[in-house]
């Protein structure tokens, strides 16, 4: 059992170092999402699984669906070309 | 004796300015202040053109200043500076948590006589069997009377910030019939796969979420977790069918309701209780035989309360942030 909480552990920082040197916005947030699963087998392994259940709902769940609806609004997924176009032909300006 | 003041006495009153201004009835600078209507903003296809021309020459004017020398040492130098900075925060963190004493000590000072008095007699005091849900709805309802009223205010301001008025005012804002176009425009409809999964899953989830809900007092679980797990299973809905089907069962107006319900029902019950346990009055509340669902007194129906709060609650900003509206 500890060498899986170490391996978990190990995971855990892995994940929150990639997020922040991630280049793309949307790969950030799917490693943010599998750190939020792994704190929640984290907070499982150590006997709260209230914290649990709320880590996978929150967490993993509606924080990035948040965060999804968020960067489409701003063009970030699969949107740089046009939005690039969009300067180009000056039609992106308001 | 009262005496009724003639209308010519009653126009110089501060009241009759106050009500005035309260009903709308004048507006202040209107007559009194000399006001221009602004020109609307246009501009022709030259100045387009040569705003761009410029905006690409100084970007390029400011790429070259970024690959000149001194820029790229000052660039290497923050770099060098941040990461610097980063070893001396942790070292310091690490420094002071090696004073900390070590967990699972007997000694520490987090084992005082609070814990004590929870683990003992929490089961008889509250009637939970889930000893965490019995502290925070019980022991220490207030906070999380707090926690939804900090939720509710998020809303608040969510709203605040991107609600979309009913009708046109402005050339640059958009209109909620404007949005809801540019959504059925941009949104993927009709998707079969999505929608089969959701015609599976939606009810799953959100049974799921309604049995967290009630068995926050037996097991793990409770209000929070389990409203968002519903909230996550109406998000889920929404995305598959749309603002259509989802306006025949939540609308603003339902949202209203359920906050304004729940979280008066919380503060009515809980006020109950505390004004009842502080004066040694006599209590009807039934604490039941534990392990039952219909046991442990308010802590079912101030779950469900926070519960409800908490999935409209996470409706109402996803719905927020994608449309701008309901």
């Amino acid at each position: 059992m500890t060498v899986f909480t170490y391996l978990l552990m190990g995971f855990l920082i892995l994940c929150a170092i990639s997020v922040s040197l991630s280049k793309n916005l949307l790969n950030s947030i799917l490693i943010y999402m599998s750190y939020s699963l792994i704190m929640s087998i984290i907070w499982v392994i150590l006997e709260s699984p209230d914290l649990a259940i709320t880590e996978a709902a929150v967490g993993a769940g509606i924080t990035s669906v948040l965060f999804f609806v968020t960067l489409k609004k701003i063009h970030a997924i699969g949107g740089k070309e046009r939005s690039d176009e969009q300067e180009e032909n000056g039609t992106g300006i308001s | 004796m009262s005496r009724k003041k003639t209308e010519q006495e009653y126009r110089k009153t501060f009241a009759f300015h106050f009500f005035r201004w309260l009903n709308g009835e004048k507006d202040p600078y209107l007559g009194e202040v000399e006001m221009k209507p602004q020109e609307p903003y246009k501009e022709t296809e030259e100045e387009v053109k040569a705003r761009i021309r410029e905006k690409n020459m100084i970007s390029r004017r400011l790429y070259g200043v970024a690959k000149s020398k001194e820029m790229k040492g000052l660039e290497r130098f923050y770099k060098a500076a941040s990461i610097i900075f980063c070893c001396i925060l942790i070292y310091l963190l690490l420094f002071t948590v090696s004073y900390l004493p070590p967990v699972g000590t007997a000694d520490r000072p987090v084992n005082n006589e609070v814990p004590q008095r929870y683990i003992e007699n929490g089961l008889q005091e509250t009637g939970a069997v889930n000893i965490v849900s019995g502290m925070i709805l019980d022991y220490r309802a207030f906070d999380t009377l707090g926690e939804s009223h900090v939720l509710f205010v998020a809303t608040v301001t969510v709203l605040i910030l991107l609600r979309l008025d009913k009708k046109k005012k402005n050339d640059g804002e958009i209109s909620i019939e404007e949005a809801e176009a540019n959504d059925r425009i941009y949104e993927p409809k009709n998707d079969a796969i999505l929608q089969m999964a959701a015609f599976v899953l939606v009810p799953i989830i959100i049974i799921f979420g309604i049995y967290v809900i009630l068995n926050g007092h037996l097991g793990p679980g409770g209000g929070f977790s389990g409203g968002a797990i519903i909230g996550a299973g109406l998000i889920l809905y929404l995305n598959a069918f749309g603002f259509q089907k989802t306006e025949r069962f939540f609308t603003e107006k339902t949202y209203k309701w359920i906050s304004f319900g729940s979280l008066s029902f919380y503060c009515i019950a809980k006020s109950y209780s505390f004004f009842t346990g502080a004066n040694h009055l006599h209590n009807i509340i039934p604490k039941g035989t534990p392990g039952a669902i219909l046991s442990s007194g308010l802590i079912l129906p101030l779950n469900i309360a926070v519960g409800l709060v908490v999935a409209c609650t996470m409706y109402a900003f996803y719905a927020m942030f994608r449309k701008g509206g309901f």
